[in-house]
């Protein structure tokens, strides 16, 4: 006897599905979704959640805590900072982490209480743009930073450089 | 002739005021049953019903109560009535149970309790529900023995560690309770649902199953486990105390071993 074949009942979606009533188009799934997307962004969810409590925390007591402690706190205590590329990665992976980790939680909110495709569809497109913006504004500031602008060869005023 | 044929006196001492069926306690309620018939209107409704029950009466037994002598309009599913068959799922006072397993005397008597079609699922009528495609997604995880071996002549053996591992979940009656209790199955009925997650994992976890990797395949779909979003209303509406919620992350784990 050889072996059977066996087919999942969701490889043939042409020859039909093992049903028998009629299931409202509400119920419907269609089609297979290939790729692993759900599941990489899930295991993202619990990986970043464990580095962000490092990365906030160990930020929070850094800049609140340590040393002269919230009354340190000024533009130049922040430059002092990114000048640092140590400060920048940190600041970086922080952005980058909090703001996928935040979208993905949105993303899946909408997925949950949007009831039409198209809110649906919006809902995304709007929450996408609002990412990318913040996220390439942030990266941005982060990395071009300058604590002593100088336009047409003047110092901007600040009292943070030397003359 | 009569004196011999009248019942013995009992050799038990009772307490004064005890004897006969009239000793359990009575109290009334009034039940708040969800009406729904498509053929008279299209909106549903509350009926209040008040009645006598006993405190050995469960929800099941009002709802008879109400069939039998009141209004036998009402519908319902029920079949064997003892909390075996998964019929009689129902949300009462907003939460999923099996009208049969529920005692009168637990619910808050002072208020009328609610009867209402479990969520999620199309309402036929009154309590009965289109349980379609509750069971669509049971039949696509491929619920049976899958074995690629050639068939052995007489038992599959199983140790009983093998056995212990899937124990939880074969206790399924599949009365869908927990997945009509699933706030995700609510806005999104392409969820497979907690009642598909277990039943697949009754035999992902079976050693004399071959088919648990084609298994999680159907279920790593975006309507699959990562759906869940483990609030445990399932675990707490399974009439079986099914830890539904576990058995799903388990299930989510092994789809990530299997492909990490």
């Amino acid at each position: 006897m050889s072996a059977t074949e066996i087919q999942s009942p969701r490889s043939g979606q042409i020859a039909g599905k093992p049903e028998s009533g009629k299931i409202a188009p509400k119920y419907r799934r269609n089609g297979t979704s290939r790729g692993n997307f759900e599941m990489l962004a899930w295991l993202f969810m619990r990986l970043s959640g464990v580095v962000l409590v490092v990365l906030i925390f160990g930020h929070l007591i850094v800049n609140l805590l340590v040393g002269e402690g919230i009354h340190a706190i000024d533009f130049g205590f922040v430059a002092g900072k990114w000048a640092d590329p140590f400060w920048q990665f940190w600041d970086l992976a922080m952005l980058w982490l909090a703001m996928l980790h935040g979208t993905n939680g949105v993303r899946t909110i909408i997925n949950d209480y949007a009831e039409k495709d198209s809110t649906r569809f919006w809902l995304k497109m709007v929450l996408y743009a609002a990412s990318a913006v913040i996220i390439i504004l942030g990266t941005l500031v982060i990395f071009t930073f300058n604590p002593c602008p100088v336009v047409d060869g003047v110092q901007l005023p600040g009292g943070f450089c030397p003359a | 002739m009569s004196a011999e044929l009248a019942e013995p006196a009992s050799k038990i001492e009772l307490p004064a005021g005890v004897g006969g069926g009239g000793e359990i306690p009575t109290f009334d309620i009034t039940l708040r049953v969800r009406r729904y018939d498509p053929e008279v209107s299209a909106e549903a409704r509350w009926d209040d019903y008040k009645l006598t029950m006993y405190g050995t009466d469960r929800v099941l037994d009002a709802l008879h109560k109400i069939k039998w002598e009141i209004d036998g309009s009402v519908s319902f599913r029920r079949s064997c009535a003892h909390g075996v068959c998964g019929s009689d799922a129902m949300r009462i006072n907003g939460r999923n149970r099996l009208a049969c397993k529920t005692l009168l005397k637990d619910l808050d008597t002072s208020k009328p309790i609610t009867v209402e079609p479990i969520k999620g699922l199309p309402v036929e009528k009154d309590l009965i529900v289109d349980m379609e495609p509750f069971f669509q997604s049971f039949r696509e995880v491929m619920p049976f023995l899958i074995n690629k071996g050639h068939a052995p002549t007489k038992e599959r053996l199983q140790s009983a560690e093998d056995r212990e591992r899937f124990d939880d979940t074969t206790k399924c009656i599949l009365c869908a309770a927990c997945t009509s209790s699933c706030p995700v199955f609510w806005t999104d009925g392409q969820y497979f649902g907690p009642a598909a997650i277990v039943n697949a994992h009754r035999f992902i976890f079976d050693s004399r199953d071959d088919a648990g990797d084609m298994r999680l395949e159907i279920l790593n779909d975006k309507e699959g486990v990562w759906r869940c979003r483990t609030t445990f209303n399932c675990s707490e509406a399974c009439p079986r105390g099914i830890q539904v919620t576990q058995a799903i992350a388990e299930v989510k784990q092994a789809i990530l071993a299997r492909k990490i």
